[in-house]
């Protein structure tokens, strides 16, 4: 009985991560309902993959840059720009794909360098910046095409965008072997680190996950694994896009989490003062962060443009939208210091598996962006609610309780806590009370 | 000529936890020129707020009587309509609307509904000519100086038909001669019939304009001096601010003193915006090794602007001077350098600029220091978390557990994890600045017995302090600043109170 409390008490404390979660699978199941089926086919998982890959690449940047307090409008812009540059060099010139690919995210390292330059080191804000960078790089777009298109590239590069692991079985099985190697093989990967966590973390007599708690999750996400290689592989196998996504998205994962850089990301995000009183690099960190965005928004034009095989001038319109959608319907903060990487990756999905239901069904880009938007209202809407009645990350049931109880004479329990603006709210014992 | 304009009896505010007034009574007769003085926090500042209706008359105890009849405001509204106008001591101007714009803000010299601009500005010039001012009421505020803005509220204020005029420090950020032109103004003002109310530390502008002081502490009426029964002194009001006893409220300790760690030398800094205005003069001063050295002044002496200055350059331009680390010359010119020269600097106002408080305890705690949490090129998470549990428990921080959000501690829990942080990053120098400011008394005594363990380890410790008590109670030397000079060094043996006091009002030629 303890136990199940103790879960469920947990539970409501990760409300935010887990909700996010069970309202992918929700909307992933009411679409297979109303698709009869088509939204989990192999075929079409595989094609959800391939299709939000960009995205998702691009989000994994945006959220980055979202946790450290600024946005970026400009991606979009970039991930054309790089795609006609990939076009010069491989069509127009000839390069090989290894020249190439190398060479088109320097480009984008030198883009995000150029915007990094304004917003860190003269302090123009971030929005102004990006939003002249989404005109800028759609201009140089369009001048490196000279307004026509570039096709068609090399099988190397498409393969980038459309290509498959290759299939050791032949051909002759009903399920892709590699995949199912990679897959199970990945699984077992995340129970042993998950295990090994959980022993250290006893190990320094550190505080872990309940028991019931940490067993239904790591089952659940082993098996959400295993569903998804079973689907790939009775398809065509692993997209060749899947591995880069999954190897940034650990990468990225860890960098955020465990590394100096990412933990500045977060201070500077969460008060840029306190950050800078306590020795962070605020300017250093903001400039590699746009430069980081330039190069992912570079791979994200590279893959888009590979998927297509040509190079257009209105390629990668939009995609700033879908990402920065991605990053707040995963979790992002406006005002920067919160965000996840995973985060944006299950918002990137929930935009994706909404187009693809849609468009399954035969809804209009009409009604699709009608309830994206709504979508991307009621997600974050749905997060203030939460953060005001809970007060931040404490369990949702006992706050409510609490609430009732008691006396309305403090203003504290309204104070959305954990909110930056918070700290000028609350009653302080004793400096607003002497405020000389 | 004696009859009272302003009666207020018993007046008593309470705050959760604190009683910030008791019982506090406040005469003030029609055309005089009133003073309160005060400690920083003694209350001055609330007493005020619930004159001008900031806190609604519902919010607190006693009765307000202005011309003899009751005062039931609930709004600044309120008593302005009755003619009593208050000026912060953060002007509230808006920089960019003109002079004459900024007077009417909010009492728009409108025609249905449309501004009457021939009248605005003709009626902002008469106000301006009233306050002695001759700028042009066309002029964005921003373009005039900081004296002639404070001149632009007054005017603003009479704009409003002021019968009752409360100036909240008004010459903290001035000039001596803005200073003086401005104490002129109220004379004047006198003159016309309009009574002040002056909130003030400078004991020699009160001595010149004021015609009675009353003194608060604690919270509480001390006493009100008038200047025809010649009461009116410098001593008497020095007495009657800090009249208080020291209570054992301080761990004992028994100070070794060691070489010297820090020496500054001739540390001038300019304002940031102002370049001209000189926020520290020639400051020099020294600490040594297990040495709690304070740092006295009143509000605006500039201790914290030194602190930070000398700390990463994180406060104001055009600095000139030297800091030595054992007698050796060190840049301090980053916040990074300076950590890593063994310096720390715990600021006054840890919620903008001490703490991440949507972050959680860990995280805050190793921010200054990550570098040492780092194996093989990654953050070693699960020592973060050991580290800061082991803070946790030597510095008796209150909460559930590391992972829970700093935003939602208390003050004083809040504070333990700033200094938490610092000590993690292994400092020789810890500047300290206000270290229990918003906290309660109980945690207060914890925050001294940290202070006096780092002293007893060997570091070298600079307090920042508005209280005078709690410089005496801690510290082994205390520096007095006074309008940027460094006025007085006073051993701890030689201080008391009404020396450190002597010098913080002392002004340097």
């Amino acid at each position: 009985m303890s136990a199940l409390r103790e879960s469920l008490g947990f539970l409501t404390s990760r409300l935010r991560q887990v909700g996010i979660f069970v309202a992918l699978i929700l909307i992933v199941l009411l679409f297979q309902v109303l698709t009869n089926g088509i939204l989990l086919e192999p075929q079409n998982v595989t094609n959800l993959v391939v299709q939000n890959s960009y995205i998702l690449i691009l989000a994994i940047g945006m959220v980055m840059v979202i946790i450290a307090g600024h946005i970026d409008l400009s991606v979009g812009s970039i991930a054309g720009f790089i795609g006609a540059v990939a076009g010069v060099m491989m069509v127009h010139w000839g390069w090989a794909w290894w020249l190439a690919i190398p060479a088109c995210l320097l480009v984008g390292a030198l883009v995000g360098a150029w915007q990094g330059y304004w917003i860190a080191y003269v302090g123009i804000p971030a929005f102004i910046v990006t939003l002249a960078g989404m005109l800028i790089f759609r201009g140089l777009t369009l001048i490196t095409l000279k307004n026509q298109q570039i096709t068609p590239f090399p099988s190397e590069l498409r393969a980038l965008g459309g290509g498959f692991l290759p299939d050791i079985s032949g051909g002759t099985s009903v399920l892709e072997w590699l995949t199912v190697i990679l897959g199970v093989g990945a699984t077992v990967a995340l129970l042993i680190q998950a295990l090994k966590e959980r022993r250290i973390r006893k190990k320094f007599d550190l505080e872990n996950e309940p028991m019931a708690w940490f067993v239904t999750k790591t089952t659940f996400v082993a098996l959400l694994m295993l569903i998804i290689t079973f689907l790939l592989a009775s398809y065509r196998g692993t997209p060749i896009v899947l591995i880069v996504l999954a190897v940034l998205v650990i990468v990225y994962t860890a960098l955020m989490n465990n590394s100096v850089f990412g933990r500045h990301t977060y201070a500077i995000g969460g008060n840029l003062h306190a950050a800078e009183l306590s020795g962070v690099k605020t300017k250093a960190v903001t400039f590699r962060l746009f430069v980081n965005m330039g190069v992912l928004a570079a791979l994200a034009g590279l893959v888009f443009t590979a998927r297509l095989n040509s190079a257009q001038p209105a390629g990668g319109t939009g995609f700033e939208l879908d990402s920065i959608a991605a990053a707040f319907i995963g979790g992002a903060a406006v005002q920067g210091g919160i965000g996840t990487v995973a985060g944006a990756m299950i918002g990137g999905l929930i935009m994706g598996v909404l187009n693809n239901g849609m468009s399954i069904l035969g809804l209009g880009t009409d009604y699709q962006q009608l309830i994206k938007g709504l979508v991307l209202l009621l997600a974050v809407g749905f997060d203030i609610f939460n953060k005001n009645r809970s007060g931040g990350g404490g369990s949702t049931i006992g706050k409510r309780f609490k609430f009732r109880t008691s006396p309305p004479a403090t203003s504290e329990s309204h104070a959305p806590a954990g909110t930056k603006d918070h700290a000028k709210d609350r009653p302080v014992p004793v400096s607003a009370v002497k405020p000389e | 000529m004696n009859t009272p304009i302003l009666q207020m009896r018993g007046i008593t505010k309470t705050f959760p936890g604190v009683k910030a007034l008791q019982d506090v009574t406040l005469d003030v007769n029609r055309g005089e020129v009133h003073a309160i003085c005060g400690e920083n926090g003694a209350g001055k500042s609330t007493l005020m707020k619930v004159l001008s209706g900031v806190y609604p008359h519902n919010s607190f105890d006693g009765d307000i009587l202005f011309e003899n009849e009751p005062c039931n405001f609930s709004s600044i509204n309120d008593s302005e309509k009755r003619g009593i106008v208050i000026i912060h001591q953060e002007l509230a101007l808006s920089p960019y609307l003109s002079i004459a714009e900024n007077i009417y803000l909010g009492n728009e010299q409108a025609k249905n509904g449309w501004v009457d601009w021939r009248k605005t500005n003709l009626e902002a010039a008469k106000l301006l000519a009233r306050v002695g001012l001759s700028e042009n009421p066309i002029t964005p505020v921003q373009h005039i100086s900081v004296g002639k803005q404070q001149l632009v509220e007054i005017a603003k204020a009479l704009s409003k038909e002021v019968k009752l005029l409360i100036l909240d420090e008004p010459t903290a950020a001035l000039n001596d001669e803005d200073s003086g032109h401005l104490l002129d103004l109220i004379l004047h003002l006198k003159g016309q019939g309009i009574t002040s109310i002056i909130i003030s530390h400078k004991l020699n502008e009160i001595r010149k304009v004021a015609d009675a002081v009353t003194i608060i502490r604690d919270g509480k009426t001390i006493e009100t001096l008038r200047l025809h029964e010649g009461q009116i002194t410098q001593e008497r009001i020095i007495r009657g601010m800090v009249g208080r006893d020291l209570e054992s409220l301080y761990p004992d300790r028994e100070p070794k003193i060691g070489e010297e760690v820090l020496r500054i030398e001739d540390w001038s800094v300019r304002h940031p915006q102002d370049h001209t205005r000189m926020v520290v003069h020639n400051a020099s001063l020294n600490v040594r090794k297990g040495e709690v050295v304070g740092l006295a002044g009143l509000m605006g002496a500039g201790r914290t602007e030194l602190a930070m200055s000398v700390f990463g350059r994180t406060y104001g331009t055009a600095m000139s001077g030297k800091v030595y680390k054992y007698g050796k010359e060190i840049n301090t010119s980053t916040v990074s350098q300076a950590i890593g020269h063994g310096i720390a600097y715990a600021t006054e106002d840890r919620k903008h600029y001490g703490l991440n408080l949507i972050e959680d305890i860990q995280r805050n705690i190793s921010m200054a220091a990550l570098r040492k949490l780092v194996k093989g090129g990654w953050v070693d998470k699960n020592r973060e978390t050991v580290v800061a549990n082991g803070y946790r428990k030597s510095m008796n921080i209150k909460a559930p557990s590391v992972a829970a959000i700093t935003g939602k501690l208390s003050g004083g829990n809040q504070q333990k994890v700033v200094l938490s942080k610092w000590m993690f990053s292994d400092p020789d120098v810890l500047i300290l600045d206000e270290p229990t400011r918003g906290i309660d008394v109980g945690a207060k005594f914890e925050i001294y017995t940290i202070i006096a363990r780092l002293a007893a380890e060997g570091k070298a410790v600079i307090v920042i302090s508005s209280e005078l008590p709690e410089l005496l109670g801690i510290c082994d030397r205390i520096y007095t600043l006074s309008a940027g000079h460094i006025t007085g060094e006073v051993p701890i043996a030689e201080a008391s109170q009404e020396t450190l006091m002597h010098y913080m009002t002392q002004e340097k030629e």
